[in-house]
């Protein structure tokens, strides 16, 4: 999968560009194979991208070079319509003039599928979305959420091999997305549809997806499992636009295969994973997440550098206690701690020491 | 804006009257004409040099001399008269004296005598068709036709325009039966002093419309007296009725090539009138005004500006040449001899009776 | 709810008056306020707008004029029998001298004689002429005034003259309506009048027919004036708008005349056809003073009213709809009439009812470039009022085609609903 471009994917993407004036690209050298059922999520900033990739695939734009298939076949050429790919839009679309029931039925209507097969299809749709009881309404009379079920039926209901998301969420409030989040993710595993998900929240693509690419400046900075582009940011980009990230900068003194020594600026020595540093001498940032910082004297691990810290601001948020400190001249430093009993509650003056284990510090490119 | 022009006419008015406490006459006078090279001969050849005269008066004008009954009439039941003098054919000035909505006057009291002392009353003899009238201009409504457009023989009877084979084309007449119906029965064969008794009848008015049947499908119908000059120039009619005053300035100012048919040009007139019941400061100032204009220079001075003839027989010697051209005049006023061999009079009298119930008739055929 | 109160008496604010007189008493003082806000302009839409309309109404029923300048006669005639062919008799002609001579001091006989002429013509100049001497009748001594009328004008020895007299003299007459819809009262009530004085009818159709040509043309070709200035850059529909504003600042009659010169037979648009050789010289069309020129020249005029409204309603619509129509299936053509064709149609129904409205009312450029076949019962309307001055019929001309448009309006809120129409 992380092998981008391969030829067996669903969805290919094949050294696209994308340019509106002739000057500059907004997509850069485009490289990405989606695989068939696989939840793929496009994140990134607003600019970086990922929205006209969405509407290559979808055919509103066309490719300025390069290719774009769908099931091997090149669809540079085929228009939106004859694409066969459904799409959610982000403020749904619906059809403000036609009722739930007729907005299911347009899509089936121009495929002229008959009345009762129709029928049959609308009512399975509008079930799988818990909308059953809402076909004779409009979409003005429906709420944010009813209207991105239906918004989903119908993007579905004509039964599509691929589905495209364009930030679905986004107008919905915080616990209604979480659940919705929740739902499209089953609904597609449950019918082994092909995704490709467009957000700006990197929660949602946390939570969502296989697979999420992360764009920036047009290109794809890394595509990775969730989990992997957690705790592995391959480059700074990554690791600062996922999570809550800790950057201290320094030079590299020493590589020993998968460990590394860098000197911070204000002259502190700490251990790191090596990622894109290749030499002794090389500028880097190091990035540590908040919840692997540890300052507890116990736990600290034998033989690693540990570096002073100075609490400034302590914030009780109920589950976990978040901590901001100074390190090595850094005041933005932050430090995530679970509420167990055995937490020591730090106060704003204190000093104390910290360490974290070396594969947890990785040394990115500056 | 109206309120403040009350304000400044009452404060002079106060002016005025403490100076002068013998003549309380207004300042501000609203005459109503119809706009165009006719009002411009108006200010030419009268109101300008009475301004000269009285400075302090000032003169707004209204065109709207096509609506004068009906506005007039309207002003009188809203029991708001702003207009001080009205330029009316003589057809509408009979009606609104009828209607005491104009003010009788006293010819030979209110109006200028003669310079040999001939009185006002003999000097517009005939012309005071109304007590309420005082007659301007004689102008006539006749034909003009496209000298380049008819051959060798130019028409010389108005029954030409009746005939399609001698000269083919378009031809304008108004949109109204009045002349119309005239010249219709004229040229099937009435005589001229039996026209009105045959348009009486039923059988008449049929007759009229069946002889306007036959150039019905050639005739552009006009409303508004500068369109037939324009249709001319552009060659769009071969020949059209309208105002002499029109077809002269399009002949002799902007050298189209028109010329004038006079026979059976149908004579009216035109001239002022006084609205009823004006204030006295107001009426005295238009009845100043009123003497001024109309006496026997002035009407000859208009005639240097237009074309159409002056109302009184004492300014006819004086007509001279045209203001800027320099042309003699005379020949193409509708009165002198030359032009008026055949002219018709219509018949304010009858066509007042019969002109709504002609109207319907005339409508109704145009439409079918 | 329950627990608030514990007796079952009403509920009580807290200065222990009732709650629902208090609520009452709030409301009316807000509604009082609120009456207050727009009192001047409830004032300017009586004065401008209501007043009016109720003016109108009423004169074109309005018929005091006679049974007030001629009351003595008005009371004497109730007794005379119009069909028994012969004359009223003295006490009829001595009630006429009567109210001549006082019609006659207050200026009011032509008014009356005008009045009845729209009905029978030649009344107008009985009156006209009796009036004068009518001012020195000896009502004492003289007579009999049978003769002395007679004498005067033989038009009182018409019988059709009483009879209309008499026909015509309840204050409230349907003569005007009638006559509106090309009707008269005949010897056995109303009648249809003869075909050949018969204009309003088709000239009301015809201007209901043309001006829904009109609307229809105009929606056609603001369509895609409308979907253009909603979709172009801003820079470019700015200057679009500017174009489609010009008109309104050029006088309507200079924009009429322009099209005069463009469409006559002598015209530019003949010319340059005579001259690519697409028509023969001898054989110029004649696309003026017809139909066709109202047409064409009001379409012009009135475009303006169909774009803005189409233009502000299109502006809402995002285009996100046809691209999701397209991303279900839909080719260019079932996207914008299934989806976007249906969202514009407020649009189109406001542009219409504006231009359908304005279309009837407009007078000055049929009559310009209307010729006979195609000018509108406006003209005739403008005519009554102005020329022949008669109100009654301008009235109730007026009040057939608000009626026209009310029951028009009505069809349109039961085929498309009121509710879909938005100028923005």
């Amino acid at each position: 999968m992380a092998d981008a471009a391969s030829n067996d994917g669903f969805v290919v993407f094949d050294r696209v560009q994308k340019s509106y004036d002739g000057e500059t690209l907004v997509v850069k050298d485009l490289n990405l194979s989606v695989a068939k059922g696989e939840f793929l999520t496009m994140l990134g900033p607003s600019g970086s991208g990922k929205t006209t990739c969405l509407m290559m695939l979808a055919g509103f734009e066309t490719a300025t070079h390069g290719d774009i298939r769908l099931g091997g076949q090149p669809i540079n050429n085929i228009p939106p319509h004859k694409r066969g790919i459904g799409m959610v839009f982000q403020n749904y679309a619906l059809f403000p003039h036609m009722t739930i029931a007729e907005n299911l039925s347009f899509p089936l209507e121009v495929r002229k599928i008959g009345k009762s097969d129709r029928e049959a299809k609308i009512k399975r749709a509008l079930d799988m979305v818990e909308m059953g009881d809402f076909g004779g309404r409009r979409p003005a009379q429906l709420s944010g959420g009813q209207q991105q079920r239906v918004a989903l039926a119908r993007a579905l209901v004509f039964e599509p091999e691929l589905v495209l998301m364009d930030e679905p969420l986004g107008a919905l409030d915080k616990q209604l997305r979480e659940k919705m989040q929740f739902e499209i993710t089953h609904l597609a595993h449950e019918l082994g549809i092909t995704t490709v998900y467009v957000t700006h929240d990197q929660t949602e693509a946390l939570t969502m997806s296989d697979n999420v690419a992360v764009f920036d400046d047009g290109r794809i900075q890394q595509l990775a499992p969730p989990d992997q582009l957690y705790e592995r940011p391959e480059n700074s980009f990554v690791a600062q636009f996922i999570g809550e990230n800790n950057t201290l900068e320094g030079v590299v003194t020493e590589i020993n295969g998968d460990k590394c020594i860098v000197k911070l600026d204000d002259g502190e020595i700490i251990d790191a994973t090596p990622i894109n540093v290749n030499k002794v001498g090389d500028r880097t940032i190091v990035s540590i997440r908040p919840e692997r910082v540890e300052y507890n004297k116990e736990r600290l691990q034998e033989g690693v550098h540990t570096l002073k810290a100075e609490v400034l601001e302590f914030i009780y948020m109920g589950d976990i206690f978040r901590t901001r400190l100074r390190v090595a001249g850094n005041d933005e430093f932050i430090i995530k701690t679970r509420n167990a009993p055995d937490v020591e509650r730090l106060t704003p003056g204190q000093q104390i020491e910290i360490g974290w284990l070396p594969s947890d510090c990785r040394a990115l490119d500056a | 804006m109206k309120l403040v022009k009350t304000l400044l006419a009452s404060s002079a008015l106060t002016v005025t009257a403490s100076a002068v406490s013998a003549q309380d006459m207004a300042n501000e006078m609203t005459l109503v004409s119809w706009g165009g090279a006719y009002q411009a001969s108006q200010v030419k050849a009268y109101v300008e040099p009475y301004l000269e005269m009285h400075p302090e008066v000032s003169v707004t004008w209204d065109e709207s001399s096509a609506e004068a009954v009906a506005k007039l009439r309207a002003m009188n039941e809203a029991g708001n008269v702003t207009w001080d003098l009205v330029d009316a054919v003589a057809s509408d000035s009979m009606r609104l004296c009828d209607e005491g909505l104009a003010e009788e006057l006293n010819h030979d009291e209110d109006l200028a005598a003669a310079p040999d002392g001939t009185s006002a009353s003999e000097d517009f003899g005939d012309l005071l068709v109304s007590d309420c009238f005082v007659p301007q201009i004689v102008y006539s409504t006749t034909f003009g036709y496209r000298t380049d457009m008819v051959g060798d023989t130019p028409p010389s009877s108005v029954c030409d325009v009746f005939d399609l084979e001698k000269y083919p084309g378009k031809r304008a007449l108004q949109k109204r039966p009045i002349d119309n119906m005239e010249w219709a029965l004229y040229c099937d064969g009435v005589a001229k002093d039996e026209i009105y008794d045959v348009l009486g009848t039923d059988e008449g008015v049929a007759r009229g419309l069946a002889k306007l049947d036959t150039i019905k499908d050639q005739v552009v119908w006009w409303t508004a007296g500068a369109e037939t000059p324009q249709l001319l120039a552009d060659g769009e009619v071969v020949m059209g009725s309208t105002f002499n005053g029109r077809l002269f300035s399009a002949i002799a100012e902007q050298n189209q090539p028109i010329g004038m048919l006079w026979d059976m040009q149908s004579f009216d007139l035109d001239g002022w009138v006084v609205p009823a019941g004006l204030p006295e400061d107001r009426k005295a100032r238009v009845m100043d005004f009123l003497k001024f204009a109309t006496d026997t220079q002035r009407l000859a001075d208009q005639a240097a500006y237009i074309s159409y003839g002056p109302a009184r027989k004492s300014s006819a010697p004086l007509v001279g040449k045209h203001a800027e051209l320099g042309i003699d005049m005379a020949p193409h006023m509708p009165t002198d001899p030359a032009n008026s061999g055949n002219v018709h009079v219509y018949d304010y009298e009858w066509w007042a009776d019969n002109r709504d119930d002609l109207n319907a008739k005339f409508e109704a055929w145009l439409a079918k | 709810m329950s627990d608030m109160t514990d007796t079952s008496g009403p509920v009580l604010a807290a200065d222990g008056t009732p709650l629902k007189r208090s609520l009452a008493k709030a409301l009316r003082r807000q509604k009082l306020r609120a009456l207050m806000l727009i009192a001047p302009l409830l004032l300017f839409i009586l004065v401008s707008f209501i007043l009016p309309i109720g003016d109108m109404l009423y004169r074109s029923v309005e018929n005091k004029i006679v049974v007030n300048t001629l009351p003595r006669s008005v009371e004497a005639l109730s007794g005379w029998d119009a069909d028994s062919g012969e004359l009223p008799d003295e006490a009829v002609f001595a009630a006429m001298a009567a109210d001549l001579q006082e019609a006659y001091e207050a200026r009011a006989h032509t008014r009356v004689g005008s009045r009845l002429n729209y009905e029978y013509p030649g009344i107008s100049s009985v009156f006209r002429k009796s009036g004068r001497s009518a001012g020195r009748f000896d009502l004492e001594s003289g007579g009999p005034w049978k003769e002395v009328l007679i004498d005067l004008d033989d038009g009182w020895a018409d019988p059709g003259v009483w009879r209309t007299i008499q026909t015509y003299s309840p204050p409230v007459t349907s003569g005007y309506f009638l006559n509106a819809v090309d009707m008269r009262v005949g010897s056995d009530g109303a009648e249809m009048r003869p075909e050949a004085e018969r204009i309003y009818m088709n000239l009301l159709v015809r201007t209901l027919w043309m001006s829904l040509l009109i609307t229809f043309s105009c929606i056609v070709l603001a369509y895609p004036v409308a979907w253009l200035l909603a979709n172009l850059p801003t820079r470019q529909a700015n200057l679009l708008m500017i174009l489609v504003l010009l008109p309104f600042w050029t006088s309507l009659l200079v924009r009429t005349s322009a099209w005069k010169i463009l469409l006559q037979q002598q015209g530019v648009i003949n010319d340059i056809l005579v001259w690519i050789g697409l028509v023969d010289d001898n054989a110029r069309l004649i696309i003026i003073n017809n139909q066709f020129g109202t047409i064409v020249a009001m379409t012009h005029i009135l475009l303006p009213f169909m774009i803005l409204p189409m233009y502000s309603v299109m502006q809402t619509i995002p285009p996100s709809y046809l691209r999701a129509a397209k991303s279900l299936g839909a080719t260019d053509w079932t996207a914008f009439w299934r989806v976007y064709f249906p969202q514009t149609i407020p649009g189109i129904g406001a542009g219409s009812i504006l231009v359908f409205i304005l279309a009837i009312g407009y007078y000055i450029t049929p009559a310009l470039v209307g010729g006979t076949k195609g000018t509108f019962i406006s003209n005739q309307i403008a005519f009554h009022i102005s020329t022949s001055l008669n109100w009654g019929l301008a009235s109730a001309l007026g009040a057939i085609l608000l009626a026209v448009v009310l029951v028009l309006y009505w069809a349109y809120d039961k085929i498309v609903g009121i509710d879909n129409v938005k100028l923005g």
